[in-house]
């Protein structure tokens, strides 16, 4: 079964991107910040990423950069989550590393589709 | 984005949503309509479509379920239903404020979300990305060939990118073929992280070429993408029927789509509208007004100094100068039909709300009006029609009980006549209440226990400020602004309102309007050394003064005309202007619905027409005064504002009286 992990401040993104993701038979790692998602990449062996930018102690881009360090992270997909307004974030983002995004606010079959576009 | 672009977008957007209300209004009557409901869908597509595309992800998000609804309706496998109508339009209602950046209730999204979840869920059973592809398949769209060349860079690995799994989102977009180039290098030199493949992938696809774009969305910096549309080389019609024949399209219907693409194709060339701004138009108006007078000008000097050259040439430019008016005033017309089928929405939300069943019938939408009467007619037509629904027409169990059909009717028409517009509100409901209507005016002050009432006159109570017979307010009317608004912007209007009704069959709202608000035909008039104009809608008639009797009653002046005795007002007394010994006054007889009243002039020069010239904002409190005009020799005449005089003179003549009796 593929392993995705959330990573995200907020509990409601984080549970429903979960809910949905288990949904569609995918399991889920969850990790409050980047800090907290980096060192669970670490240890657990993980097919690919959806970050939010907007978190303490280490905010996505620094995580996104930080993974793409590690060897076994050089190539799975990362996703981020954007809201509309930033597009220059989006493109610090993809510099960091970064596969695509996803806009905030986003719905189920939104998220499904990325998913999919993004993971084999 | 750039921000014309974005303009452009805002435009389309509010044609698609008044192409889906109007779509759904007409569904309502039919709901099985195939076409319809192909358009709506259509509409919502590509308004979710752009919306992405301009940034407006949260209409796109909202709009996918309703999208994914009707696919479903459109397939077959759902019902299309009222109430699946009713959220639709809800939906419009909320893009349009999320267009126009207003604050929403995100509550409300989220209850037409779910709503509209609920019912996808009944309408397929499975997996919840299979309406996503589903969505992908559409059945009666054009198809359209692409061949698209996409070379990603060497490091496009670093980013996570399988590019394999964009070729496999294409895939199913269509039918496609697939050619992949590769430029591996020998062994040694070989870096595994790289990409050292470009594909070619020839697809047939109904969608958009935006569509295709958005498969590579992530990837648009990091790779090398062209999309083109193969070039049909025989022309529209054999490629169109090759393409079509595939997917089964039945003969009539391709020739639809066929006609209908190359309508499309035409109107870039032959542009028959062209759209002005419409302050360009009043400037336009505004010129002419200034031409028409220096033409009257031109007119009288010549008149004057008898030169039979000058005389054809100010003939010539005052037969130029009318044409130029009316092909001026003509541009700003537009057909009223527009604003008609804005009421259909209103009837229908409300006769929901009231729990009534309200068809509404238009008729002569093609009658041309003023622009800016148009404008400044909407609010008094939808008050007048939220009347009729709230306090006209019955609920469906009083109608039966009456031996009507449950369905009640309101109809509008326009029609004109003469330098004016008639426009009928009529219902088909209980009508008014007439002992009701003079128990509140009694009740208010209005009327009086002991004066008999016609039956009109009972009906023009509707009109004063501060009625309203609600028995109970609700949420549509009963607020305390009543008829006398109507009346008051209608009256701005230069127009005139008239309410009739039968009991039990129905009431007759009559607005006459006049064709535009810059020129008006006037009765221009002496008084003193000044001159005035009154409106020529409002004069009945012009009697001598001295040939009728006239009476002095109650600080009350009257004449006797036909044996009827009619108040009169001079205007010398009203302006404080010298009277002059003139054995050949002249009452001008003016006319509202209900009363009639004399103006007392000096002299009737004539009737003209004049160009309505606004005084500045110092004169806006000059309430008698509606405007003024410059006349052929240069000078000034001011415009009665009729009604307003009277009213003044009224209650001036009210206080004299009151003032008597205490003293």
């Amino acid at each position: 079964m593929k392993k995705i992990m959330t990573v995200d401040d907020s509990i409601s993104v984080r549970q429903m991107v979960a809910f949905t993701l288990k949904e569609a038979g995918y399991s889920i790692v969850e990790a409050v910040d980047g800090l907290d998602g980096l060192n669970k990449a670490k240890s657990i062996p993980i097919n690919m990423i959806i970050t939010d930018l907007n978190m303490p102690n280490m905010d996505g881009i620094e995580f996104i950069r930080n993974v793409r360090t590690l060897p076994q992270y050089k190539y799975i997909p990362i996703i981020m989550l954007t809201t509309e307004s930033q597009q220059e974030k989006k493109m610090a983002g993809k510099s960091a590393g970064a596969t695509g995004w996803i806009v905030k606010p986003f719905n189920a079959d939104q998220l499904l589709a990325v998913v999919r576009k993004v993971l084999p | 984005m750039k921000e014309s672009h974005l303009q452009v977008f805002l435009l389309e957007a509010n044609e698609l949503l008044d192409e889906i209300e109007h779509t759904l209004l007409a569904l309502e009557e039919d709901l099985n309509n195939s076409e319809l409901i192909s358009r709506a869908f259509r509409a919502l597509h590509t308004l979710k479509g752009s919306g992405a595309m301009f940034g407006f992800d949260a209409i796109a998000s909202f709009l996918h379920k309703i999208e994914n609804v009707f696919d479903l309706i459109r397939n077959g496998e759902l019902n299309l239903n009222s109430q699946i109508i009713t959220l639709t339009l809800k939906s419009g209602d909320i893009i349009k404020k999320m267009l126009e950046n207003q604050p929403i209730d995100e509550n409300e999204i989220a209850n037409i979300n779910e709503n509209f979840a609920s019912f996808l869920n009944t309408g397929v059973s499975g997996e919840p990305s299979s309406s996503i592809s589903e969505s992908n398949i559409e059945t009666n769209s054009n198809l359209k060939k692409y061949i698209i060349k996409f070379a990603p860079t060497e490091t496009i690995f670093m980013s996570g990118t399988n590019p394999l799994l964009l070729i496999r989102e294409l895939t199913e977009l269509g039918e496609s073929k697939i050619k992949a180039e590769s430029s591996i290098p020998v062994l040694d030199q070989l870096d595994p992280t790289l990409c050292y493949v470009k594909w070619e992938i020839e697809l047939v696809s109904e969608r958009s070429i935006n569509d295709i774009k958005d498969v590579f969305i992530f990837v648009e910096d990091d790779c090398i993408l062209e999309i083109s549309e193969e070039v049909i080389q025989t022309g529209i019609f054999e490629n169109t029927i090759n393409v079509k024949e595939d997917c089964e399209i039945v003969n009539d219907e391709l020739a639809q789509t066929i006609s209908k693409k190359t309508t499309a194709e035409v109107p870039k060339e032959v542009i028959t509208s062209i759209r002005v701004n419409s302050d360009k138009l009043d400037e336009l108006v505004n010129l002419v007004g200034e031409l028409v007078i220096v033409q009257a000008r031109l007119t009288q000097i010549a008149v004057k100094q008898n030169n039979l050259d000058l005389l054809s040439i100010s003939e010539e430019v005052e037969r130029l100068t009318w044409n130029l008016r009316d092909s001026t005033l003509n541009i700003r017309m537009l057909a009223i039909g527009t604003t008609f089928n804005k009421f259909k929405r209103l009837v229908r939300d409300l006769s929901m709300n009231l729990k009534k069943e309200v068809e509404l019938v238009t008729n002569g939408g093609e009658t041309e009006i003023d622009k800016t009467v148009i404008e400044k007619l909407n609010d008094p037509l939808i008050h007048i029609i939220r009347n009729s629904i709230d306090h006209g027409i019955e609920s469906p169990e009083d109608r039966i009980k009456n031996g009507k059909s449950s369905v009640g009717e309101i109809k509008i028409s326009a029609a004109q006549s003469g330098g004016y517009v008639y426009i009928k509100i009529s219902d088909d409901g209980a009508g008014l209440d007439k002992n009701r209507i003079l128990k509140k005016a009694i009740e208010k002050g209005l009327a009086s226990w002991e004066k008999e009432y016609s039956d009109s006159e009972i009906y023009h109570f509707v009109f004063l400020p501060g009625f309203s017979t609600a028995a109970s307010i609700t949420s549509v009317s009963g607020r305390g602004v009543g008829m006398d608004v109507v009346k008051r912007s209608i009256e701005t209007l230069r127009g005139t309102v008239e309410i009739d009704s039968n009991p039990g069959v129905g009431t007759v709202v009559t607005c006459k309007l006049p064709l535009t608000l810059a020129i008006i035909e006037g009765l221009l008039v002496r008084v003193s050394n000044e001159y005035f104009v009154i409106p020529l809608s409002q004069v009945e008639e012009c009697v001598e003064y001295h040939t009728q009797k006239s009476f002095n009653r109650h600080g009350r002046s009257l004449i006797e005309i036909r044996g009827k005795l009619i108040p009169y007002i001079s205007l010398n007394q009203v302006f404080e202007l010298i009277p002059e010994y003139n054995p050949r006054e002249q009452v001008v007889i003016i006319k509202d619905s209900e009363y009639k009243i004399g103006i007392k002039v000096d002299q009737i020069i004539g009737e003209q027409q004049v160009v309505i010239k606004s005084m500045g904002i110092v004169f806006k409190n000059v309430e008698t005064i509606s405007g003024a005009t410059i006349l052929g020799d240069g000078s000034v005449a001011l415009i009665l504002d009729v009604f307003n005089l009277i009213a003044k003179v009224e209650k001036s003549e009210q206080a004299y009286t009151n003032s008597t009796i205490t003293y």
